[in-house]
């Protein structure tokens, strides 16, 4: 199998700290290596938050990676800072719910993906998030989507009522439409 | 939680974990950005399981409650980062004259002074050679990856107890905040004899005393000598380190540790995709510093490269081993900044022109 890497950015409060460790739970638990290393530091109050995931059949050098392969951006400031880091021909996510303008770049593939809108429709807007972990999921195939909709589960398993089944509901419906994009 | 399940967890985290799993019970610190999660995760942990948590009022006091706690016999530590280290190292010497065993956990962040809080290796230099005032030496530990910090802190309480002395760990911000999956071992605890620490007197014996205070000048000197006879059997039994790609004794040869070594390792299969031979040789102990590993590669070697997370600190123990017959070459970034893949490729290129 391929290795992979991602940038997943948004404000702070957005859950992408939180995909980005299911993403790695999930490849983690069909037994590749991974890594997920968090932005931290001042720039995190109130500007972008990211982390990288890194996901591989080898053991990883380099935690942090100058150009991913693939990034979801999920508001304004993410797109604006990562667009431009992508690898040619890689994949770029981009949550239009927040997002007013299209990729600049035409050398990527593009997946727009009305995540918040999405999230709301499956009963909470915070599982935007979700949404555009599923397009990624479905559209780079690498690690199985009941893995990680395995991870999920397990990590909203200590919440009340039903946040668990929203959020996957809500990785489900960006799974499709990851999974349809060209 | 279950043994022998592969983990995904922070550096920080799982350092916390592997020392109430070598049976540390006792953990003295004050916060400091990258580390917080290893107190935070000891104040959560370790009243579960029948230890003390404290925050001291400061970094001296937290060094100085491991000195009463560790002359008690049990497992103690703490942990910090660079500028509460540096606060730490009165109390670190009174550790190593006193014979005291501790285990400290250094997540180095960029300075100097107040610096900045990203990941940096600015604290070799303090770590290795300093440490606190006065004749002295302490094993410093330099993890690479989560499981190997989880595996080197079961080592440090070890060589800790083994020695009678401190023993460091010591990682950067990346380590600290980076996830990586874990195992733990499950391995039991070795538990030392300890018949120097001060539990109360008994009948059978006289007063155990622990102390760093010599005044008759010639007291102390047979004191140190006493100390570096136990140097000595560190230099000699605990130099550790891991090679990668020197199988086929290539020109070139990167040395680094810690973070900044995988992050080669990822330049080095770059560069080899593209014919270059080059290899990696990692310290694993940056004291005392493998120099019996290094002085078997230098032969075959053409030139050196030295990468760090600083201006240069590691280098000199690489000079000193190298010598001058062989060019040791450096790249490195300070501030906590981190070089990348691109910039170590770039570098070795320039070497070859």
């Amino acid at each position: 199998m391929a290795s992979e890497d991602v940038v997943m950015a948004g404000f702070g409060g957005q859950g992408l700290m939180a995909i980005g460790k299911i993403l790695a739970k999930a490849a983690m638990q069909e037994g590749r290596h991974v890594t997920w290393l968090p932005s931290y530091g001042p720039e995190m109050r109130g500007g972008t938050a990211n982390c990288v995931v890194i996901i591989d059949d080898d053991a990883i050098g380099s935690p942090v990676v100058k150009e991913p392969r693939a990034a979801i951006v999920m508001n304004k400031q993410s797109i604006d800072k990562f667009e431009p880091t992508v690898k040619k021909g890689g994949l770029l996510i981009v949550n239009k719910s927040l997002i007013d303008r299209k990729a600049a770049r035409s050398d990527l593939r593009v997946i727009y993906v009305d995540a918040n809108a999405i999230a709301e429709n499956e009963g909470s807007g915070k599982s935007a998030n979700m949404v555009a972990l599923g397009a990624y999921v479905g559209a780079v195939k690498t690690t199985t989507p009941k893995a990680v909709e395995h991870a999920i589960a397990e990590n909203f398993k200590d919440k009340r009522g039903s946040v668990g089944d929203i959020n996957v509901r809500a990785f489900l419906r960006g799974l499709e439409i990851g999974s349809a994009a060209k | 939680m279950a043994t022998a399940q592969r983990l995904l967890m922070k550096g920080t985290e799982a350092i916390a974990e592997a020392a109430i799993r070598a049976g540390c019970r006792h953990f003295f610190g004050y916060p400091i950005t990258p580390q917080n999660e290893i107190p935070e995760y000891m104040s959560k942990r370790l009243p579960q399981v029948g230890g003390v948590y404290l925050q001291a009022e400061s970094e001296v006091s937290a060094s100085n409650m491991l000195y009463g706690a560790g002359g008690s016999g049990v497992r103690v530590m703490t942990s910090s980062s660079s500028p509460g280290i540096a606060l730490m190292a009165e109390g670190f010497s009174y550790l190593c004259g006193s014979e005291i065993p501790a285990v400290v956990v250094n997540i180095m962040r960029g300075g100097p002074g107040l610096g900045d809080i990203q990941p940096s290796q600015g604290d070799y230099a303090m770590c290795t050679k300093g440490f606190g005032h006065g004749d002295k030496h302490a094993i410093v530990l330099a993890p690479s990856t989560v499981q190997e910090a989880v595996d080197l802190m079961a080592l440090a309480f070890d060589l800790a107890d083994q020695y009678r002395n401190p023993c460091v760990v010591m990682g950067d911000g990346l380590i600290g905040q980076m996830m990586e999956p874990v195992t733990f071992p499950e391995a039991p605890v070795k538990v030392y004899d300890k018949p120097w620490a001060a539990t109360g007197k008994p009948p059978t014996r006289k007063h155990n005393i622990i102390n760093s205070l010599y005044l008759d000048p010639e007291e102390l000197e047979r004191h140190v000598y006493h100390l570096f006879e136990k140097y000595e059997r560190m230099r000699a039994d605990e130099q550790r380190h891991e090679t990668f790609m020197l199988d086929d004794a290539p020109p070139v040869v990167i040395c680094a540790y810690g973070t900044m070594a995988r992050i080669a390792k990822t330049a080095i299969r770059e560069l080899r995709k593209t014919g270059v031979k080059i290899g990696l040789f990692r310290p694993i102990t940056a004291w005392p510093f493998p120099v019996e590993a290094l002085s078997g590669v230098v032969q075959s070697t053409k030139v050196f490269l030295a990468v760090e997370m600083s201006m240069g600190q590691m280098i000199e123990d690489v000079r000193m081993v190298v010598g001058r017959d062989r060019p040791v070459k450096f790249f490195g970034r300070p501030g906590g900044v981190i070089p990348t893949v691109e910039e170590i490729i770039h570098q070795v290129k320039l070497l070859s022109n």
